[in-house]
Parts: C-alpha cells; structure tokens; sequence
C-alpha cells in the first residue's frame, strides 16, 4: 500500500531543495485545481511506495491567500498519512508559528529542522530532543542541500505514518478561550472530533472561509460563542490567538535555543545586502543585473561585442536551424511520394505550427534558468524591496517589474515570469499589460513603416515613440484595471527579506526543465491550432487551393475592414496583415510583401531589418494611419504563443479572454485616438 | 510612538496593531505581535520600503504599514 507524505513549511525554508533531494528527477508538476499554484508530486527514490507531495510555501494557515487555502485544504480534507514539517533552524520562531498551526489539525507529522549546518556556523545551538519532548513531535536535524539526515526523517515520517501518530492537542490558548473553542467544537459535532476542533479554533479566528461554509443553523447556533470568544480577548480572538501561539513559541525557543549572541548580530549575508540595496549603489546594481539577464536571453550584440550572439539567441538558431533541416525534410518526402499540393501545404503548416511552439523553448529555458537563480539566491525578494516604491503607484508590487522587462523581448517567458508575483490581482494585471511592452518580433513593422513613409525623418525616433507608447499605455492600463476591474484587495508588502545563499544547481535545473516542458504541453496545443487554422484560411477558398488575394482570409479582410475605417487603415490588406500578424508579428511584414505585388523574399528581409522600403503600401497608408496601425499591432492580441502562455498561466479561459479582450479594446481606442488627433495637426 | 517613527538602528518593543483584516493577520503572522523587539535595519534607497529585524529573521514593509504599528520604549 502506498503511503502519501506531504511537505510543508515556510518559504525559503529549504523545501523544494529537500524535495528534490527526496524524489530526484522522479517528479510531476501540475496545478491545484482552479489556482495558479503548483502542485508537485514525486517518489520517494528508496522507497517506491512513498509517495511524496510538495505543498505551497506559506507562513500561516489564514485564509488568505490560494496557497493557504490550497495547503490546509489538503492537510485538513484529504488528510495526507503524515506531514514533513520543514523549520528553517535560522528564523526557528516564525518557522514554528506554522508548525503549530498544523498541531492543532493533529495530522501525524515529523519536524525537520533544516539548515543546521547555518546554524551551527553561528555558533547556536538547538536541543532537538527537547524540542521534540515538549511538542511532542519527532524533531530530526538535516541539512537538505547535502542531503544529511534525510534517511533519518524519512524513517522517522514513514514510521509515524504507519502508526497514526498523532500529535498532541497543546493547552496554549488559556483555559477561558479553550472552553469557549471546546463549546463551539461540542455544537458543531461531526464524526471526526480533531476536525471539529480545528474548525472551532478557525471559528475563533473569524475565519472567513470556515465561517462561510456554515449552513444557516449552524451560523446562528455558533454566533453566541464566537461572541464569547472575542470578548475573552478583548474584542479580537484572531489577534490574541496568534499572540498566544507566538508567546508559546518564545518559550519553546528559550528553552531550546541557545543562541552565541544575544542581540542582532550581523551575518555575511547582512553585509552583501547592505552593498546590494545600498542607498546609492542598488540601482546602478540592479541595472546591471538585469541588462546581463535580458541580454544573456535576447541579445544579439552579446556584452556589447557586434554579432555576437547571446546564449539564448545561439540556442533559439541552433533548434530553429535543425527543426528547419528537419521539417524541410519532411515536407520534401511527402512531396516526393507525390502527394497533392493541399496535403503538402497542411504538413508544412503543422510543422510551422510545432516549430513555432520549439522555437520558444530555449528562450524560455535561458530565462528560467537566470530567474530561478535570482528567485532562489535571494535577489528577487530585494528586486521587489528596490522598485515597490515606483510600481505601487500603478496599483503593483516591484515585482511586476521583470515580467514587464522581459516583455521586451518576448512575451512569452515574460508572461510565465509573472507567476513570482504573490498576489493574484498583481499577476493578473501584469498579465494583461506585458504585451504592450514592444516585443523583438514588432520591431520589423516599426522598421518597414520607418524606412517607407518615414524616411525624411529621424526613423529611429519614431520607432523609439513605439516604445515609448507600449510604456505610457502599461502604467495607464495598469491604472485604469486597478480602479474599475480588481475593486478589493487592498496590496501590501509585508514580505519576508530570505538571507542571500548560493542556489542548488539541482534546483535551479530542474525549475527550468520543469518551464519548458510546461510551456510545450500546455500552450502548444493554443499555438498549434490557431497557426493550422490561420494556414488554411490563406491558401483556401470555396473552389479549393489559392493564392493569398483570393483566399478566405482575403474575403474575411475584406468583410471586417469597415471595422478599421475609423482607425484609418480600412483596407483589406491591412486588415489581413492585422490576423497574419497573430502567428508571428513579423508576419505582417512578410504578408505585405505579398499582398503588395509579390515581393520576393530577399527583398522581405532588407524591409524587415529597415534597409529596403515597401513603397506599395502607400497606396494605403499615410503617415497618420501608419503609426495607428504600428500603434494597433503594438497593442492589441499578442501572438498565439503568448495567448497560449496567458491561458496557461491564467488558468482559465474566461480570463484569457477578458486579457485578449482588453488588449484589443486598449489598441482600437488607442489607434483611433492617434489617427483622430494625428488628422487635426497634420 | 509607531514603528514608522523609528530611524535605522533603533528598535523598540510592539505595543499594539492599529488595524484590521487581512493586513493585520498578515503582521502577525509574520511575528509582529505585542511585546515582541523590532530593529529597524534600513530603508529602501528610494526611501520606501524598510526593512526590520524581528524575531531573527529580516522583514521588509512598508512605511505605511509600519506607522499602523504602536511600540513603546524597549
């Protein structure tokens, strides 16, 4: 029979290290139902039987956040056989605020206190046996980056798993407010007496979702008691049983804990962040530490050296090259064995549609790799103390500011970066702005506008008002979402400062591997799709196989383009370049090239890189309506590959479509505004 | 006197949370409760957030946050 194990404690406290360090690369990573928190599951490597269950870092068991509830939603409901409670031996007082919350479920548990090595070179000391004697729970000391003691706690949890050893109920809350607990535990009733006690203390507390799982009657008949509770405090149980878990805790920890200095000594780590967040050098730092990670994925004139190209890029060509060898390939043979044309054009699409999706990956594997190395060395907490002056403006946390960074590159990593962000509204209305930072792939729109209908003037000029545009349009949409779409939910920033260490490079492999495989599965299927629908719009209608002009996509860009009257580029061509543009930006280009007069595809090329004009397409547009179509393509629906990314970090389609459909309303009211305006003064 | 009258290197003891909710469950979760000492450390360079010293470990919030927190004298 198989025994489930699951572990659980603060953030930073050394859990997904001891995780990996317990399942290796035996590992799956999927998403508790309805939230966007991570739900990892492995094997124990010794024992096949065991099977082990990482639950979201937290700090408490409020009901607060989705990865509280997710986490005592488990302990409590499905009621794993034994709990590893992981205490980080450095910060021992907060780490235990969590650990007794958990007591009070009784779920059989075993603490493991982890950085003992830290501790030990502090020169503290910890009694785990006494520890262990006075909760009552079996304490084992480990160091989970070099694996010492994990034999020992998986004993230890395996064994108490096996003998439903439960931990003791602590008298901690006073014996006025236990009876008060114990009276509401009594009226609610119910088969299993520890549930009811931990939903009477949740009671207590005020807890918003015990309380609203009550039925009416119930409500009524525990109201009198839950009065009760708060007068016995003071007006504030919630308050004064926090207050009395931590007054507990400094008792255990006086006891227990004999630290070498008495007041705030200053660690190394203290001493690296007192240069890393100085008042002068921390912006200077920060920027460079973000330029090296941008341009360690984006960049093609890698540390400033002409031509040479940065990790990221040289692995984007290598794949790219080879799954071009490959599809190249493939299409040749199908051609070969003589089948038709359409089939031909359907092979050659998916393959698009897939390498599309391939392409991706290593963008998204070098960004991952230096983001979970910023997340797990510490800096990111001090990213977010650095900028959260500036973000809280917008309604956001400092956090915010590497998704939006990123975006200009490419949206897609920079969308799946926004799943650092704590709070949910922040990460949804990141979500919804980081598009409008201009990506790598508009930058050939911008260039072919500029060298065709803007060539007398200063082109780098207007590309740059592009960028600046996509920024002005983020901090104001982020605004406007703040005030009408996300009402509550007032933001804080009480955020714990991790002591800086040196990432495991285990876990900082295995995060990305884990980002590129989810990326593949879950938005591939959104990319694929649409690239194969968009495929057999253009080179099909009614009578069969076509060219672009008079394919389906052409009557369709001939039937919608009333809509882009107003926005001053009401032409087909136009239109059509906008839903081409949805596979790929630089599409539009491409797609310009042959609706304007057949193009070849060198001549593509030098309009993309804004060498060659296109001076057909000034049969549609003047300068006006040029920047309103650069101003809507900017702006409105990204790519299939980052609405693939938005729906799998969203989780949800109904929010998918609202951030698409935001994008779009900001990018019509935008364009529109600009050629209305733009038509008065020119 | 709140926390957020207090300078970098001055600590002092918590008194009393003057708020509700989520925000002040959030406080004390994090250890901020009565009787506990509290070391500011820094601020941020903007000047916003700071960050303190409590019950071992370092905290940042902000200024705000820190003037809903009553201390006295330690």
């Amino acid at each position: 029979m198989s025994v489930t194990i699951a572990l659980a404690g603060n953030p930073n406290c050394g859990k997904t290290t001891l995780f990996n360090e317990l399942t290796g690369s035996r590992q799956h990573v999927g998403n508790w139902p309805g939230v966007t928190v991570d739900k990892k599951e492995g094997i124990y490597k010794k024992n096949k039987e065991a099977v082990i269950l990482d639950l979201p870092g937290i700090y408490s068991l409020s009901p607060y956040s989705a990865e509280e509830i997710v986490a005592r939603d488990y302990i409590v409901k499905d009621k794993p056989d034994a709990v590893i409670d992981i205490v980080d031996g450095t910060s021992i007082e907060r780490n235990l605020y969590l650990s007794l919350q958990m007591m009070e479920t009784r779920i059989p548990m075993v603490i493991a206190l982890n950085m003992m090595d830290e501790v030990e070179a502090k020169g503290d000391q910890i009694d785990c046996e006494g520890l262990s004697r006075i909760l009552g729970v079996p304490v084992v000391p480990v160091a989970a980056r070099s694996g010492k003691g994990l034999k020992k706690l998986m004993e230890a949890a395996l064994s108490v798993a096996e003998n439903h050893q439960k931990p003791e109920r602590l008298r901690i809350f006073g014996k006025e407010l236990e009876d008060v607990i114990a009276g509401i535990a009594a009226t609610l009733g119910g088969k299993d007496p520890d549930e009811s006690w931990w939903r009477a203390v949740k009671l207590a507390e005020n807890d918003e979702v015990v309380t609203g799982s009550l039925g009416p009657t119930e409500k009524a008949s525990v109201k009198a008691l839950v009065d009760q509770a708060n007068q016995c405090a003071d007006g504030d149980a919630e308050a004064r049983i926090a207050d009395l878990r931590y007054q507990y805790i400094s008792k255990v920890v006086k006891e227990c804990v004999k630290k070498a200095h008495k007041d705030y000594v200053e660690t190394k780590s203290d001493k690296l962040d007192k240069i890393l967040t100085n008042r002068i050098l921390a912006l200077p730092i920060f920027a460079a530490v973000m330029y090296v990670m941008f341009a360690c994925t984006f960049s093609e004139n890698f540390l400033f050296v002409e031509g040479l190209l940065s990790p990221g890029k040289w692995l984007e060509g290598v794949v790219g090259d080879l799954w071009g060898i490959g599809a190249d390939g493939i299409v040749s043979t199908v051609e070969g064995m003589g089948a038709s044309p359409w089939a031909v054009g359907l092979v050659a699409s998916c393959l698009d549609g897939i390498g599309s999706v391939v392409g991706f990956l290593p963008l998204v594997l070098v960004l991952f790799l230096l983001l979970s190395f910023l997340e797990d060395s510490g800096y990111m907490a001090r990213v977010a103390f650095v900028m959260d002056r500036i973000f809280r403006h917008f309604g956001l946390s400092g956090r915010s500011f590497i998704p939006m960074l990123m975006g200009f590159g490419c949206s897609v990593p920079a969308l799946m970066a926004s799943r650092t962000l704590e709070s949910d509204k922040d990460r949804k209305i990141t979500m919804m702005i980081t598009p409008f930072m201009s990506c790598g792939a508009k930058l050939p729109i911008y260039a072919m506008f500029a060298a065709t209908l803007f060539a007398d003037q200063n082109q780098t000029m207007i590309v740059f008002s592009v960028y600046m545009l996509g920024i002005v349009v983020a901090v104001l949409g982020a605004l406007i979402l703040n005030k009408f779409a996300f009402k509550s939910g007032a933001s804080n920033f009480i955020m714990e400062l991790p002591q800086y260490r040196v990432p495991a490079l285990k876990s900082v492999l295995i995060h990305g591997g884990e980002k590129v495989k989810g990326f593949a599965v879950k938005a591939g299927t959104v990319i694929f799709a649409s690239t194969v629908l968009i495929w057999f719009l253009s080179s099909f209608n009614f009578s069969g196989m076509c060219d672009m002009e008079e394919s389906l996509l052409a009557s369709i860009g001939n039937g919608i383009r009333w809509i882009f009257v107003p926005l001053g580029w009401g032409d087909w061509r136009a239109s059509v370049g906008v839903v081409t543009g949805w596979i790929a930006k630089e599409n539009i280009v491409a797609t310009f090239g042959q609706v304007f007069g057949g193009v070849s595809d060198e001549m593509v090329e030098a309009v993309m890189a804004g060498e060659e004009a296109l001076p057909a397409i000034g049969e549609v547009f003047n300068r006006v309506s040029a920047y309103s179509y650069m101003a809507f393509n900017l702006l409105c629906m990204p790519c299939f590959a980052a609405v693939g990314a938005i729906k799998r970090e969203m989780g949800s389609w109904k929010w998918t479509l609202r951030a698409v459909g935001f994008q779009m309303a900001t990018a019509y009211v935008v364009a529109f505004l600009i050629h209305f305006i733009g038509n008065i003064i020119f | 006197m709140t926390l957020g009258d207090l300078k970098p290197g001055q600590e002092g003891i918590v008194a009393s949370i003057a708020t509700v909710g989520a925000v002040k469950r959030r406080i004390m979760d994090m250890g901020i409760t009565p009787g506990v000492k509290v070391k500011i450390i820094k601020t941020a360079p903007l000047g916003d957030p700071i960050e303190v010293n409590v019950r071992g470990y370092e905290l940042s919030l902000r200024k705000e946050e820190a003037q809903k927190i009553e201390m006295r004298k330690s």
